[in-house]
């Protein structure tokens, strides 16, 4: 990655209503060639309609967009050329097998019958599908699909991917499986803008990271850049009731989340010196913990920090 | 690549495409060509004896009776297949277009034609080859046209121009629709149209209003150009009615289907 290459995308003052509702409100972005970008949102924040934007597949009613050098809607068929779309929902052809929706795609992208079959049989290697190459998709489970639906975006060796919520929807072994395809893809030295609403993702795939609310970029830079926009991190205490937290709360300064409940969240910067003084605060007032634990600033504050509302977790099991 | 080998290009892969799904699906295909057998069978046995009183001989090609009747249905079963043939084409267009592969399609550079012109050819060749069934069924019923190398080949020019002209209208049906079960809806009244014309019975025999709509409607041109092809009753101006229907039909639902096409994209 050197700074003297163009950026993969720029855009500039984006805008798109559809009717009355406001969906992206001058957003700004810019994309290195060759990085991982993620656009952090939680649903209806807009990300899809950035991704299809930036994809040609609707115009913004305001603003540019160039990808790859070129713009989204003057130039949409040079853009066509150099970018993969794998969206929200599998675009795949149910009709037909595993190895026949790669051969469409070899012959969209005008491989030439030998090319495109050796490409067809590289992916189906590379995407574990061999297996199930012949059968038709119609059969396939959620995570093959996803794998197929990569595959055939890759089939024509776009410069730039694009990828909306590639693990909504998967169990913990294939998402991490597919955070493996796109560290590969990654390493590959292709631009991957990619849309989530796991923390975590963005995290441990992304170089550069914007925080999308209501059509807004709210907060935008690398993981530990956003990080550093939170304060220190906090401790998470456990009480034995409502009761004691509500007195816990009182000594330590802390404003509890909600009426009800037994967690109380208090800022620290998580050395042990500030734990023990914690803890003895606890103690001399008789307050028994039942449960603690330490965070370290994660996206999640920052999430919080910039929106004023908490982030969506992950429905399932954290890696 | 240039531009124009680009369309061909792209035209084939989807075609090859849509045959490729009809095989995996042939669940709709098989019904679609059942239907107009199925209604020529009831036609000719249950209704074609009595039927075959109001025809002269000229009309039911010399011959009497149901066998009469036969000859003189089979071009109007004809037209009925390729309406039937046609809904098949707006369920499926309306099918690709709300799924997800079409997003893809989109966001490749192909040419932006080769969505709509795969689906119209692929049709095409199901519709010609559900004639030829067709035709072969009514044959072994008894269908005995008169026409030599030069009238079949004229009735294969006129069956496939309006049948092509058709298809495009289906395909802009199916992209009008808002559902699947929209899309398989809209193209019905194709089928009444031949039962509108004098597919089934001369338009002589209508009442007035009806009869001058019988006669001047595109369904009954084309039937009659057929039947005059095929079993020798006189055509007239039917041919060139036929052909002027087709092209202008062709024409209208192809700007029609494109602009559809296109209009997604500010959506």
């Amino acid at each position: 990655m050197t700074a003297t290459r163009p950026p993969a995308i720029e855009a500039r003052g984006l805008r798109k209503a559809f009717g009355e509702l406001v969906v992206l409100d001058g957003v700004d972005v810019v994309v290195e060639t060759g990085s991982v970008f993620a656009l952090l949102g939680p649903n209806g924040a807009g990300k899809t309609t950035m991704i299809r934007i930036l994809s040609t597949l609707i115009d913004a009613d305001g603003g540019t967009a160039a990808v790859a050098g070129h713009d989204v809607v003057a130039e949409a068929d040079a853009v066509r050329a150099s970018i993969g779309v794998t969206g929200q929902f599998a675009a795949l052809d149910e009709l037909l097998t595993g190895r026949e929706n790669l051969r469409l795609m070899a012959d969209l992208n005008h491989l030439g019958r030998a090319r495109g079959r050796a490409r067809v049989d590289e992916l189906l290697q590379r995407f574990e599908l061999v297996d199930a190459a012949d059968k038709p998709v119609s059969t396939f489970s959620g995570g093959m699909r996803r794998r197929l639906d990569l595959a055939m975006t890759l089939v024509g060796s776009p410069a730039v991917i694009f990828l909306d919520e590639p693990t909504t929807g998967l169990d913990p072994v294939s998402r991490r499986a597919m955070w493996d395809d796109i560290r590969t893809l990654a390493a590959s030295g292709v631009t991957i803008f990619l849309t989530t609403q796991y923390l975590d993702e963005a995290d441990q795939l992304a170089h550069a990271i914007a925080v999308l609310d209501r059509g807004r970029v709210v907060a935008q830079g690398t993981a530990t850049e956003l990080k550093r926009q939170v304060a220190g991190g906090h401790v998470r205490l456990e009480l034995a009731t409502p009761q004691a937290r509500r007195e816990a709360a009182e000594l330590l300064g802390a404003t509890p989340a909600g009426e009800d409940g037994i967690e109380l969240r208090v800022a620290t910067d998580g050395s042990v010196r500030a734990l023990r003084a914690l803890l003895d605060v606890l103690d001399d007032a008789g307050i028994e913990v039942e449960h603690l634990s330490v965070h370290t600033p994660d996206l999640d504050d920052v999430f919080f920090a910039v929106t004023g509302q908490p982030a969506e977790r992950e429905p399932v099991g954290t890696p | 690549m240039t531009g124009a080998s680009l369309v061909l290009t792209d035209s084939a892969t989807m075609t090859r495409r849509n045959l490729r799904r009809m095989l995996r699906y042939p669940s709709m295909t098989v019904l679609l060509v059942g239907m107009p057998i199925v209604l020529m069978v009831l036609f000719v046995y249950v209704f074609g004896g009595q039927l075959s009183h109001g025809l002269g001989t000229g009309l039911a090609g010399g011959h009497a009776g149901r066998a009469g009747y036969l000859n003189y249905v089979a071009p109007g079963v004809l037209l009925l297949t390729v309406a039937a043939s046609v809904q098949g084409t707006a369920i499926v267009v309306a099918m690709d277009m709300t799924g997800g592969i079409i997003d893809r399609f989109r966001t490749m550079a192909i040419a932006r034609s080769a969505v709509l012109t795969g689906h119209v050819l692929a049709s095409l060749i199901q519709t010609l080859a559900s004639l030829a069934l067709v035709t072969l069924v009514a044959i072994a019923l008894g269908f005995r046209p008169t026409a030599g190398v030069a009238g079949w080949l004229g009735a294969l020019g006129v069956v496939t121009l309006f049948g092509f002209a058709l298809t495009w209208l289906a395909t802009a049906l199916g992209l009008a629709a808002k559902s699947v079960e929209t899309a398989s809806n809209t193209p019905m009244f194709l089928m009444l149209l031949v039962f509108l014309g004098s597919g089934f019975v001369p338009a002589a025999t209508m009442p007035a209003g009806l009869e001058q709509f019988a006669r001047y409607q595109p369904f009954s041109a084309v039937t009659e150009s057929l039947r005059g092809l095929l079993t020798g009753t006189p055509i007239g101006s039917y041919g060139i009615e036929a052909v002027a229907w087709s092209v202008g039909i062709a024409l209208a639902s192809y700007v029609w289907a494109l602009r559809l096409y296109r209009r997604r994209r500010r959506a």
